[in-house]
């Protein structure tokens, strides 16, 4: 059935043609068949939805930076907004406060300190500059903070000195522990401090500072403690007497001798070393002269 | 036959990979549309050994995709033209991916024509060990004497239904039972190869791979028959839009099925000639005034034709619904005693029960169960499929029973003859031979 008049051949066609589109076919073809069921894959999803832009992402930005010029761009740029944060006035460290240290501890800090001020709290490495305080042997503990206004706070724990140590360097002050504090040039200086001389006499401090609280009544007359072969301890007296501390145990053999001596009187004799290395065994020497005298008094001879 | 096993063999491993996934789509490839199911498995309740469960164990797929076509290019349940039927299957498989929003490999196809004819099979053996084993049974599922169906029909279904050891039957499994003779009987149904491989190639060129294939009657049973009815005998009717299929379920198994090759579609084409429309607008009359008994109101509701042939006095003809009635009702009596025929042939009456249940599409006929219960016999009720999860509103109503029974048979097949074992005999020698090659080499 077709319009009377149109009789040619191709408008019949058409005619049929327009009739048969309004009964479109709703099959999908199949290519968009196969293309919804490829689209429907889980994994070639995931691949298009993420895969694909990120190959796309990860390409463009490698081609961009293959040239080394707009790397380096990239950097100083960056470069240039970091200096100008860090370097704004708030966090700029304009003062150095030392507090809890000595004239010549505190010359020492500032000399050793490799900082440039002004300088941004952003460049300033804390914890090295903590190790670094902490190698001045007077130092105990330091602890640095930047505090507000732009001051780096450093505040000091020097070490107390307890002990003088002569060796064949000289005389030095020790503290408790036995850790070097400073050299003293001139014992007078510190005539308070008790003297200990020998070698490894400076890793027995602890022991040294109880013998000598232990002396007792002796105790004025200590002129120092002599560490012996690194082994055992000599209390020396003035008028040159000595006492022989055993290795083991030394505290109560001191403690002996001062009784004996508030008891008897002993040290007050003419009497040169006061041997205790043998505990059950006591001996005392008496000097040269003294020990004549008592051979020809008792032997009734005059000395050869 | 046993080629065929092989490709029936293939397709339960395909269906069994397809469980795993958790993914399968079933088809149901009608005369009037083509309804395509996407089926989400996750194993989430355990099966109970009884196969019961709340929503009658049906619980663990779930439909996600649902569409339906017209269907296009199949006549009498059978593929007519290869090229309409494959876009349509791809219309509705490419519907129901996009409601998934997956995309399913694996299908399960139903259809309804090709002829299908059953056969009763009964084999028995002689136990050697007094005690069935699984070989037992694979042997006398062997030795059912298979009849000469002719060439160029397949096996589609292949149930057994019935064991019997010495004197005592009804086993359903009769494994581990003692006796000295054990006997089965079978069900066969087969359909022409021809239209099989029809189909199965249209599916093939959609990118889709044959999990299972099924005979519509026997599926549209399997959702719309109760339990009790399944168990005591009954007959479902599934009157579809090219063809009419009969089966038969005793003791919860198929024990027959036809097929009648009318279906609404004749009706259609009846009131279509009858009034001289178009077939659209015969559908259309026939669905929204259709009906089967005329009563004294039915002669003065006038029905309005329409049409768009340009010719007014034809395009403003009415007609009276008495008239619509008269030119259905033949029809409908027809088939329906086309069926009835079909059940006496099957000795139907024979069954303690008899139940008929009219389900598909045409069995929404206002009127249909009086009718029915007229030819049929006083057992008839309408039919509608058994409800799943998930499954639309929209195909709820019976003419979706076999898209259905589909879903409860891809989730729960019964077991049929190549579910079982293969006799020991039957391996061919040369396999074993190349097995003992192997060894000896490798060794």
């Amino acid at each position: 059935m077709w319009p009377l008049g149109r009789t040619d051949r191709a408008a019949r066609a058409r005619y049929r043609d327009e009739g048969r589109l309004d009964k479109r076919d709703p099959a999908p073809s199949r290519l968009s068949y196969k293309i919804e069921r490829l689209w429907l894959t889980p994994i070639f999803r995931l691949g298009i939805r993420v895969g694909v832009p990120f190959a796309l992402v990860f390409s463009v930005s490698a081609l961009w930076l293959a040239d080394a010029g707009r790397r380096d761009a990239i950097r100083l740029a960056y470069e240039r907004v970091l200096t100008s944060i860090q370097e704004r006035p708030e966090f700029m460290v304009t003062m150095m406060a030392v507090d809890g240290a000595s004239e010549p501890v505190d010359r020492a800090i500032r000399s050793m300190l490799p900082v440039e001020l002004p300088v941004s709290s952003f460049q300033l490495d804390l914890e090295a500059m903590r190790a670094t305080i902490e190698q001045i042997d007077a130092v105990a503990s330091a602890e640095l903070h930047v505090r507000k206004g732009g001051v780096l706070q450093i505040t000091v724990a020097e070490r107390q000195p307890e002990i003088l140590w002569r060796s064949a360097d000289g005389l030095e002050m020790l503290d408790r522990t036995g850790q070097r504090v400073a050299t003293l040039l001139d014992r007078a200086a510190r005539p308070e401090l008790p003297v200990i001389a020998g070698d490894g006499a400076d890793a027995r401090v602890d022991e040294a500072l109880k013998l000598i609280a232990a002396s007792g009544p002796l105790g004025p007359r200590v002129r120092g403690l002599i560490r012996i072969g690194e082994r055992r301890w000599d209390v020396v007296l003035d008028r040159d007497q000595r006492i022989l501390l055993p290795e083991y145990d030394p505290v109560s053999a001191l403690q002996r001798v001062a009784a004996l001596d508030s008891a008897q009187d002993m040290m007050a004799r003419d009497i040169t070393i006061v041997d205790m290395r043998n505990p059950a065994r006591p001996t005392v020497r008496l000097a040269a002269a003294t020990s004549e005298l008592l051979t020809s008094q008792i032997t009734g001879a005059s000395a050869p | 036959m046993t080629d065929l096993c092989q490709t029936q063999r293939a397709m339960r491993n395909i269906r069994r990979a397809a469980l795993q996934r958790g993914l399968v789509a079933v088809l149901d490839v009608g005369t009037s549309k083509i309804a395509c199911l996407v089926l989400k498995f996750d194993p989430g309740e355990a099966v109970r050994e009884d196969g019961l469960g709340s929503l009658a164990g049906q619980t663990q797929f779930r439909v996600i995709g649902a569409a339906t076509t017209r269907s296009r290019g199949v006549r009498f349940g059978e593929v007519d033209a290869m090229q309409e039927t494959e876009r349509a299957i791809r219309t509705a498989v490419q519907a129901a991916q996009k409601m998934a929003q997956v995309r399913v490999d694996h299908v399960i196809a139903c259809f309804s024509g090709a002829h299908p004819r059953s056969y009763g099979l009964a084999g028995e053996v002689q136990l050697t060990d007094g005690q069935v084993s699984e070989q037992d049974v694979a042997r006398v599922l062997a030795a059912c004497d298979v009849p000469d169906f002719g060439a160029g029909r397949d096996v589609l279904h292949a149930h057994p239904v019935n064991f019997a050891i010495d004197h005592r039957s009804g086993f359903g499994d009769p494994r581990g039972h003692v006796g000295s003779k054990l006997a089965a009987d079978m069900h066969l149904l087969t359909t022409d190869s021809v239209a099989v491989q029809n189909l199965l190639y249209c599916i093939k060129r959609c990118d889709l791979e044959i999990a299972g294939i099924a005979s519509s009657a026997y599926v549209a049973g399997l959702a719309s028959l109760v339990e009790d009815e399944q168990e005591l005998g009954a007959a479902c009717i599934d009157m579809g839009g090219g063809s009419t299929g009969v089966s038969i379920f005793f003791k919860k198994h198929m024990i027959f099925a036809d097929s009648v090759r009318l279906g609404g579609d004749h009706v259609t084409g009846d009131i279509s000639k009858g009034l001289r429309v178009s077939a659209t607008a015969a559908e259309r009359i026939k669905t929204m005034n259709g009906g089967i008994h005329a009563t004294g109101m039915d002669d003065r509701e006038m029905i309005e034709i329409g049409g768009d042939s340009g010719d007014w006095e034809k395009d403003r003809r009415k007609v009276s619904r008495t008239e619509l009635i008269g030119i259905m009702r033949p029809r409908v009596e027809e088939i329906l005693e086309e069926a009835r025929g079909v059940l006496d042939a099957a000795g139907f009456d024979q069954l303690p029960s008899q139940q008929i249940v009219l389900t598909g599409g045409a069995s929404q006929i206002p009127g249909l169960d009086m009718l029915a219960a007229r030819i049929l016999g006083q057992n008839v009720r309408l039919g509608r499929p058994l409800r799943v999860q998930g499954l639309p509103q929209a195909a709820t109503g019976p003419s979706f029973s076999s898209t259905v029974g589909l879903c409860l048979f891809a989730a729960h097949p019964q077991d049929e003859w190549w579910d079982f074992e293969i006799p020991a005999e039957r391996y061919p020698a040369r396999s074993l031979r190349r097995a003992m090659k192997w060894f000896k080499d490798n060794w």
